[in-house]
Parts: structure tokens; C-alpha cells; sequence
């Protein structure tokens, strides 16, 4: 087997007294779905903004590619947390949708996703402009491109948001519950955006509470509960035939919010 | 009247030119170290934040006249003989730095935190973030209650006459001396300060109109 693209190893993490992660393992294939699914509250959010550092983690490991991303080595005594521009470049290939969007209000579509390219990336002007326009082309906003955030509707939105991510040519996108602040009619629209990425081989982690969404692009699904992954298997084992039991009443409970 | 306007104003001229050399020189070492502060008060951790805060709120709770006596008579105890110019500058531009340093933090904090989360994620460094993300949507929070702030500097630099520098103030008060005619003296003085700060403010509300893109 080849090594996998995250490798997450005996992650912990505490807020104050309260564990919010526990002994975390955690590997994502090159091109693989990873969905994490689980009661609010379980760590599956803490988890993903682990794997860019947007939060740090006390215990244990996560490598991207090979690279330890929040320390500047393996767990033992003395590693040092990276430091801003380590984290920057780190993150630059670690792409992320959030569930408020969280696009930048002051600039238009194109800008949000010009950003990362012309500063990050360096590329000129013109070229930074082709690739963001063809990156909203793909999430069907060819028309909405000179529009500021405000002016459009939470989907649109939240399509600026995966073409922002996806622009840089991430490794590996993080999605955070990207569907939840949408209405029901305006999740098809980037569920569909999302899925199109995966038939790509983007590899992706995923957490959600869009069971529909986790059945048909998960490669495999994470169950997790209070700070620890309690199952793992394919979309198969999980959603229909749980053997795990507070899986199964979590599914239940899914359930009768009448999905 | 007119006439006596017209022979005064020379004098006048001269003291409106030192009001405006302190002024611009306070608003932009004030701005400088003002907004630095604030980003310190807003991303900084424990010991950069709890120096600040006690810095601001000594120089915030301290009149501004105080101040200025403290920098020019009690320095030189220390050792340290500065000019009146320098001395008053240097009083006015801390007192100036602490107002700016609380507006900045306000309008830093004032920034979702999913912004810079937003910022992280592209791979921004923290510089990149406050140049490109946080610092343009906190503008437009940060303009009016600076200008404010400015026009404050310009009428609170009327102070430094009380150490002997010949500012707009003290050169009215030194036309009044010889000519006995306090009335249109002072009419003409705060004609001037009058208009300073309306053209601040004029100017202020064209900025505010021109970054009020932001729907929330």
C-alpha cells in the first residue's frame, strides 16, 4: 500500500479540562473521500481544523504528505509549534470550506479566489485571473464573477467558497460541515460542485451532517463520538448494516429529524 | 474691523502654520505606533497585551496638559532635557497613540474571526492577513471615530502655547497682548480652527461614503 496522503496518529487535544480529541487515528489515501460523521460536540470540526492548524493539537501526529503539519518534528519532548510563515506555506496546499463560508466581503468572486494565487502562489495578474475564472466556471458561476459576497445567494457563496479552496490546487481539501447554513433547496447546487471534485480524485475530508451526501461521495466513513472515532468502514458498514451501538442510535436519531 | 483683521492675520498666519506642523506631526506618530498597539492588543499574546493596557490607560486617564508638564518639567530630572517642540509633540503623540491604539483595537476586533480563519486556509501569513483580509474591512470601522480623534489633536494642540511654543493660540493671545482687541482676535483664531477640522470632516465623510462597500 502506498503511504497514505494524512497520517494522523494518537491525536489529542484538550480545551481546558474538556478532552476534545482522543487517541485519533486516522489515514486519507491519495484520492479518497474521507466522510467524518458523528454527534455535534464529538470533535469531528476540532479534528479537521487540526489537520491545517487553524487549531493546534497537544498529543500525537498528523503528517500531510509526509510533513508533520503543527510541529516542526515527531511527538517527543521539545518539538517546536510552527511558526507563522512554516504554517502558511504548510496551509497553502491544504484547502478548506467552511460552513459560514467565510469569503472576504470586500472582494468580488473572482478576487476571493485571486487572492491565494497572486499572494500566495505568486502568479501574475492575467494568469492568476484564467485559473480563477476557469474555477468558477466550474462551479457554474460564469456570470456571477464581478459580484461581491453580499450580493449573492448562500449557495453561490458557498461555490466561491469550494473554487477559492480548489484554485490553489490543494493536496487535500477540508470541508466543515459546508451544507449546514445553506437552505434545503441551495445544498443540491454544492453538493453537486463537491461531487464532481471527488469523481476528480480530489482527495478529500469531509464531515457533515448530510447523511445523502455521505453515502454518495464518502470513499469511506469515520464515525466518531465523545473525542474518539468509535467506527470506521465504507458507506456500506456504516450507514446500513451499523454494528457499533452508539452508532446505530446516532443513525436513529438522524432518522427521525426526517431525512 | 476688517482692516484690523487683515494687519493681525500675518501674526495669525504664522501660529496657524506651527498648529498645523504639530498636528501633522502628532497624527502620524500617533497613527503609526497607535495602530501598531492596537494590532498588539488584538492578536498579542499575555505580555504583549497587559503592558499596552497599562500604558493606554495611564496615558488615556491622564489630562493632556499634565501630560505635556510631566514630558517638559519633569524629564529633565531624568535626565533628559528636550525642547519645548519636542517635549510637546512627544506628550501629544503618546496621548494621541492611546486613543488610536483603543479605535484600532475596536475595529480589528470587530472582524469576524472566520476571516482570518478564511486567510489561513489560502496560506496568508499573518502580514498578508492584516494587509489583505482584516485591515481593509476594519477601515472602514477604524475612519470615523479617528477623525474624530483628529480633529481632537488639532484642538488639543492649542496646548502646547502653555510650554511657550507660538502655536495658532499663542500667537492670538501675543496679537491681544499689544493690540488690547480680544474679540476679533479670538473670533479669527477659532475661525481657523473651525475651519481645519471642517474640512476634516468633510474630507472624513467622502472617505467613509467611498469604503462603505462592505454589505453586511
Amino acid at each position: 500500500m502506498t503511504e497514505p496522503l494524512v497520517r494522523i496518529r494518537g491525536l489529542g487535544k484538550s480545551f481546558g479540562p474538556t478532552r476534545v480529541l482522543e487517541g485519533v487515528d486516522l489515514d486519507v489515501g491519495r484520492g479518497e473521500a474521507v466522510v467524518v460523521i458523528g454527534p455535534s460536540g464529538s470533535g469531528k470540526t476540532t479534528l479537521l481544523r487540526c489537520i491545517n492548524v487553524l487549531e493546534t493539537y497537544d498529543e500525537g501526529s498528523i503528517q500531510v504528505d509526509g510533513v508533520e503539519v503543527g510541529y516542526d518534528g515527531p511527538p517527543g519532548p521539545g518539538r517546536r509549534p510552527r511558526r507563522d510563515g512554516e504554517l502558511a506555506r504548510i496551509r497553502a496546499d491544504i484547502g478548506m470550506v467552511f460552513q459560514l463560508f467565510n469569503l472576504f466581503p470586500h472582494l468580488t468572486a473572482l478576487e476571493n479566489v485571486m487572492l491565494g494565487l497572486t499572494r500566495v502562489r505568486g502568479m501574475p495578474k492575467a494568469e492568476a485571473r484564467a485559473r480563477a475564472e476557469h474555477w468558477l466556471a466550474r462551479v457554474g458561476l460564469s456570470d456571477r464573477m464581478s459580484n461581491l459576497p453580499g450580493q449573492l445567494s448562500g449557495g453561490q457563496q458557498q461555490r466561491v467558497g469550494i473554487a477559492r479552496a480548489v484554485a490553489m490546487e490543494p493536496k487535500v481539501l477540508l470541508l466543515d460541515e459546508i451544507t449546514s447554513a445553506l437552505d434545503p433547496e441551495l445544498v443540491g447546487e454544492v453538493l453537486s460542485a463537491v461531487q464532481q471534485l471527488a469523481r476528480d480524485g480530489m482527495t478529500m475530508v469531509v464531515v457533515t451532517h448530510e447523511m445523502t451526501f455521505a453515502r454518495d461521495v464518502g470513499t469511506r466513513i469515520v464515525f466518531m463520538d465523545a473525542a474518539r472515532v468509535v467506527a470506521e468502514g465504507t458507506p456500506r458498514e456504516i450507514l446500513v448494516e451499523p454494528r457499533h451501538e452508539r452508532l446505530r442510535s446516532f443513525l436513529a436519531r438522524i432518522e427521525m429529524k426526517g431525512h | 474691523m476688517i482692516d484690523f483683521a487683515l494687519r493681525t492675520l500675518p501674526f495669525l498666519w504664522d501660529g496657524l502654520l506651527v498648529t498645523l506642523h504639530v498636528s501633522a506631526v502628532v497624527l502620524v506618530v500617533s497613527l503609526v505606533l497607535g495602530v501598531a498597539a492596537g494590532v498588539g492588543f488584538a492578536y498579542g499574546p499575555l505580555w504583549v497585551r497587559a503592558p499596552l493596557r497599562l500604558c493606554s490607560d495611564v496615558l488615556r486617564g491622564t489630562p493632556l496638559l499634565v501630560l505635556i508638564f510631566c514630558v517638559y518639567y519633569l524629564l529633565p530630572f531624568a535626565g533628559l532635557n528636550l525642547q519645548p517642540f519636542p517635549a510637546a509633540v512627544i506628550a501629544l503623540s503618546a496621548f494621541k497613540a492611546a486613543h488610536v491604539a483603543e479605535i484600532a483595537r475596536g475595529a480589528i476586533s470587530s472582524i469576524a474571526p472566520g476571516q482570518s480563519d478564511a486567510g489561513k486556509a489560502i496560506g496568508l501569513t499573518f502580514a498578508q492577513r492584516l494587509a489583505w483580509v482584516v485591515f481593509p474591512q476594519a477601515l472602514r470601522r477604524f475612519l470615523p471615530p479617528w477623525v474624530n480623534s483628529v480633529t481632537d489633536t488639532v484642538k488639543g494642540s492649542s496646548l502646547v502655547s502653555l510650554v511657550g511654543i507660538v502655536d495658532l493660540m499663542l500667537a492670538a493671545q501675543q496679537v491681544i497682548g499689544r493690540t488690547y482687541e480680544p474679540l476679533p482676535v479670538y473670533v479669527l483664531a477659532a475661525l481657523m480652527y473651525f475651519a481645519i477640522n471642517y474640512a476634516l470632516s468633510v474630507a472624513s465623510r467622502r472617505l467613509e461614503a467611498r469604503f462603505a462597500y462592505i454589505r453586511e
